[in-house]
């Protein structure tokens, strides 16, 4: 049986990532499996992205929003003495779900350009919180003691078990997100980003499932926040700033929008490249920002397009 | 049947200064075929988005299937059976036909929060959903991107896509507009076949259309009926002659 | 804090003045998005090369009349460039692509700005035949700075509102605002409008930017916090809409003002001292948002629609 091209990336690519923490570990060079593990996590947020943007044309420019809600969401119970992993992690997907459901509840019955302003004024409205709470570092942040405790074999403070975990839960997101805009909901939220016009026009009413699909969105947001705050040890309410928010977007571009496994390469190139470029000169931003406008202006297909051809559409 | 399908009272929408629609009142019984027709600008457009509930009459009152609709929104009317096509071709274009239609069959069927099975392998979606597109004359290009398809071949996805979901009414925004003269014959074939079976309203300016398949006709200028009845009543009527068909049409 | 009408007079007048700096960036940033459909959010950047050019001039010539005089036609210079060679391509393309392209040029920007004269805030004074205060009632002084900055503001504004009302340029401008195919059709160069529209946005910004050099902190970044607030002026305003401009300017500038002076005293008559000490700081920052949240659930085309966009 022919293998198609795109089984065959995604075969190559999470053999690729899991061999990472050996390689690291025989190379002694740990400091690319903490790059790697970190690129995972950002995927992991430009995926949920990708979810509504892509499939649903819901551009929000919050996502960072949830990120930060999932940090804190582990960040607050570990400074007052609650470092149970379930309950943090837990904490860190019902809060994000909350919160997206009342931001989408509320930006939702906006479309265009007032969605996008009122998603980023809402983003920015609880950066401020973040910054207001002094008890929790205001706007210098807080310093996780620990990370999340699991029992058993789950021991974060291993690099390659945290590793595996955050591949795992990468994995499982990519899996369940693949069956959702499969089903009859994700096609629902196509079908209202193709022609909301027709959509209507056959009986569907949009606004209940894009709240859904921003809700869950938010989640694993909210999820990937959590692993960010345990990947960095420290959060502040930058994580929240909206330029975070573009940054996620451009990995979701960048990777190809509306592909779900193209955010994720979005997300490695990204990092990679600002990486390489703060290793070239201190004004990296410089050269950044004008590689996003090309970007965007010649490359709209993203590198998910380039690398499996025309089994990218999804149609 | 004579029992009305659709009662419409008083419908009145303004736009600014224009009055596009003017205390409209019509009735549309069960079963009929009622064709509307008008010169451009009398408000056609105004009176189909009102209808499927896409624009707020300013007063006036709608009834389908003896109950207001009025405040209903596009989606609630549609899920009571009201079903429509688009006078400009509104497809979903990335999807293919069969797509089209399955989603039409989903939007009627309900049950729509379901987040695992692919909706591609349902059988209870895809088999009526090949149906109609076979009914109508697709069946061969079910797995064409709708984009791909050609004009008329649009439309009757439209078409298909109003069938799908198993309407009580379906409004028919000028179905064979931008259709050569095979494929608009084809169309008119196609919807005599319905003839009876399902109620019909009819948007139309070609009057071929019009005439072999409407039971009646109401005529529209600058916003009001002018005159509602049966084609030989109409083609014969004074005051229509010189509002409308009294020009070069047939 | 005991609230006195002296306070409440001085903040009222400081909401003025910050809803003036507001419109002069809502006001341009209106416009391009009314006329050309395009969303920029570089608008903020242009704003703070207002600011640092303004700072470097006046430092260079030795008076601040005339380094805010030559900032102006500066930000306009590097406005125009900018709309040529980055953002002509964008006027066609869906929001999502101009949102993430100016995105892009506001780290260029940002990155610029730093490279050139560092990360460092930098503070410039205020110029001393502007210094000190007046008396705008008896017993009430106000910083002469911030009232120039309000007089300045609202002679703009009048400029403005001629410009748009009673002149050519300005009749091309309302009714590109309405209907962009039809001004084309009637034969007005499009692209030369668009340049110039984008032009007059930019030097607005850079007034606005070369005025908040002495009052707030010029640093990389600062374009951004305002750019936010401006947005929402627009959509509050109604998108499109100069007047929609001015009105929401003021109710955001007064909101954000008198919310960060008197939430938290107020609050504390309601409720505890501390949790008002917590709770009102953080109201104060988030009141301009869920004023805007309130004003897209009620009547998301804003206050003062433009007619075509009701």
């Amino acid at each position: 049986m022919p293998v198609s091209r795109r089984t065959l990336v995604l075969v190559v690519g999470g053999v690729l990532l899991a061999l990472v923490p050996p390689v690291a570990a025989l190379t002694s060079q740990p400091f690319y499996l903490d790059l790697v593990r970190r690129m995972m996590i950002f995927a992991i947020a430009a995926v949920s992205l990708d979810l509504i943007l892509g499939y649903g044309g819901m551009v929000s420019f919050g996502h960072a929003a949830y990120l930060g809600i999932g940090a804190y969401a582990v960040g607050i119970p570990a400074f007052h003495g609650v470092e149970n992993g379930m309950i943090q992690w837990g904490l860190a997907i019902v809060a994000s779900a909350l919160v997206a459901l009342v931001i989408g509840a509320i930006s939702l019955r906006t479309s265009g350009v007032a969605f996008i302003m009122i998603t980023l004024a809402f983003a920015q409205m609880l950066y401020y919180l973040g910054i207001s709470l002094e008890t929790y570092g205001g706007d210098n942040g807080l310093r996780l003691a620990a990370r999340s405790r699991f029992g058993g074999p789950i021991d974060l403070r291993q690099p390659a078990v945290f590793y595996y975990l955050v591949l795992a839960l990468l994995v499982l997101l990519l899996a369940l997100g693949s069956r959702l805009v499969g089903s009859r909901f994700g096609m629902v939220i196509r079908a209202a980003r193709s022609n909301e016009a027709r959509a209507r026009a056959i009986g569907f009413s949009p606004f209940r499932y894009k709240l859904t699909a921003f809700t869950i969105a938010g989640a694993a947001g909210g999820l990937a926040g959590a692993l960010l705050a345990n990947q960095t040890e420290y959060l502040t309410p930058d994580f929240m700033h909206w330029t975070r928010s573009g940054e996620i977007m451009f990995m979701v571009i960048l990777g190809g929008m509306g592909t779900l496994f193209g955010p994720v390469i979005g997300a490695v190139a990204l990092l990679l490249l600002e990486d390489v470029l703060s290793a070239l000169t201190e004004h990296w931003q410089i050269i950044l920002g004008p590689i996003l406008i090309l970007v965007v202006l010649f490359a709209k297909r993203g590198l998910w397009g380039l690398l499996v051809g025309p089994e990218a559409a999804d149609g | 049947m004579a029992e009305i399908l659709l009662a419409v009272r008083g419908l009145s929408r303004r736009f600014g200064g224009l009055l596009a629609s003017d205390a409209i009142d019509l009735d549309v019984a069960c079963g009929e075929t009622h064709a509307i027709i008008g010169p451009n600008g009398a408000g056609k457009t105004t009176l189909i988005g009102q209808l499927a509930g896409d624009l707020r009459p300013d007063s006036g009152s709608i009834r389908f299937a003896d109950q207001d609709v009025t405040r209903l929104d596009a989606p609630l009317r549609a899920r009571r059976g009201l079903a429509r096509s688009f006078q400009v071709t509104s497809i979903f274009r990335d999807f293919t036909a069969l797509d089209n239609v399955a989603l039409a069959v989903q939007a009627h069927a309900g049950r729509s929060f379901r987040f695992w099975r692919p909706a591609r392998t349902e059988p209870t979606l895809r088999e009526p959903a090949r149906a109609a597109l076979e009914s109508v004359g697709l069946g061969a290009r079910a797995d064409v991107r709708a984009a791909s398809l050609a004009h008329g071949e649009q439309r009757q996805l439209e078409i298909a896509m109003a069938l799908a979901t198993e309407p009580r009414l379906l409004l028919l925004d000028e179905p064979v507009a931008g259709m050569g003269p095979e494929e608009s014959q084809r169309m008119i074939r196609f919807l005599a076949t319905l003839k009876g079976r399902r109620t019909i309203v009819l948007v139309e300016h070609d009057m071929d259309a019009v005439f072999t398949l409407a039971d009646r006709i109401s005529v529209m200028v600058y916003g009001r009926i002018i005159a509602t009845g049966a084609p030989a009543e109409i083609r014969g009527n004074e005051d229509v002659r010189r509002a409308y068909l009294g020009e070069d049409q047939a | 804090m005991s609230i006195t009408l002296g306070l409440v007079l001085e903040q009222t007048l400081n909401g003025l003045q910050y809803g003036v700096m507001l419109f002069l960036m809502a006001a341009g940033l209106t416009l391009v998005f009314g006329i050309m459909n395009l969303v920029n959010l570089a608008h903020g950047s242009l704003y703070m090369v207002g600011a640092y050019l303004a700072t470097a001039l006046t430092e260079r010539m030795g008076s601040f009349v005339l380094g805010v005089a030559l900032a102006l036609p500066a930000t306009l210079l590097v406005g125009v460039v900018v709309e040529v060679v980055a953002l002509r391509t964008l006027y066609e393309r869906d929001h999502l692509d101009q949102v993430l392209a100016t995105f892009g040029l506001i780290l260029f920007f940002n990155e610029l700005v730093a490279m050139i004269w560092g990360r460092a805030a930098i503070f410039t004074s205020v110029p001393s035949f502007l210094g000190g205060h007046f008396r705008v009632l008896p017993g009430l002084p106000y910083p002469t700075y911030r009232a120039a900055i309000i007089v300045v503001g609202l002679v703009v504004a009048a400029l403005l509102w001629l410009l748009v009302t009673r002149t050519r340029l300005g009749m091309r401008i309302r009714a590109g605002a309405s209907n962009r195919t039809m001004i084309s059709a009637l034969g007005v160069d499009i692209r030369l409008l668009y340049t110039l529209v984008f032009g007059l946005g930019a030097a607005l910004a850079g007034l606005a930017g070369a005025m908040a050099g002495p009052v707030y902190s010029v640093q990389p970044g600062m374009g951004e916090g305002i750019l936010i607030q401006v947005f929402v002026v627009i959509v509050i305003g109604g998108i499109g809409s100069i007047r929609g401009a001015v009105v929401g300017a003021l109710v955001v500038g007064m909101a954000d003002t008198l919310g960060r002076a008197f939430l938290k005293p107020v609050l504390a008559t309601m409720i505890s001292p501390p949790a008002a000490d917590m709770a009102g700081p953080a109201l104060a920052s988030m009141s301009i948002y869920l004023l805007m949240a309130a004003v897209l659930f009620f009547r998301p085309q804003g206050l003062f629609p433009l007619r075509g966009r009701g």
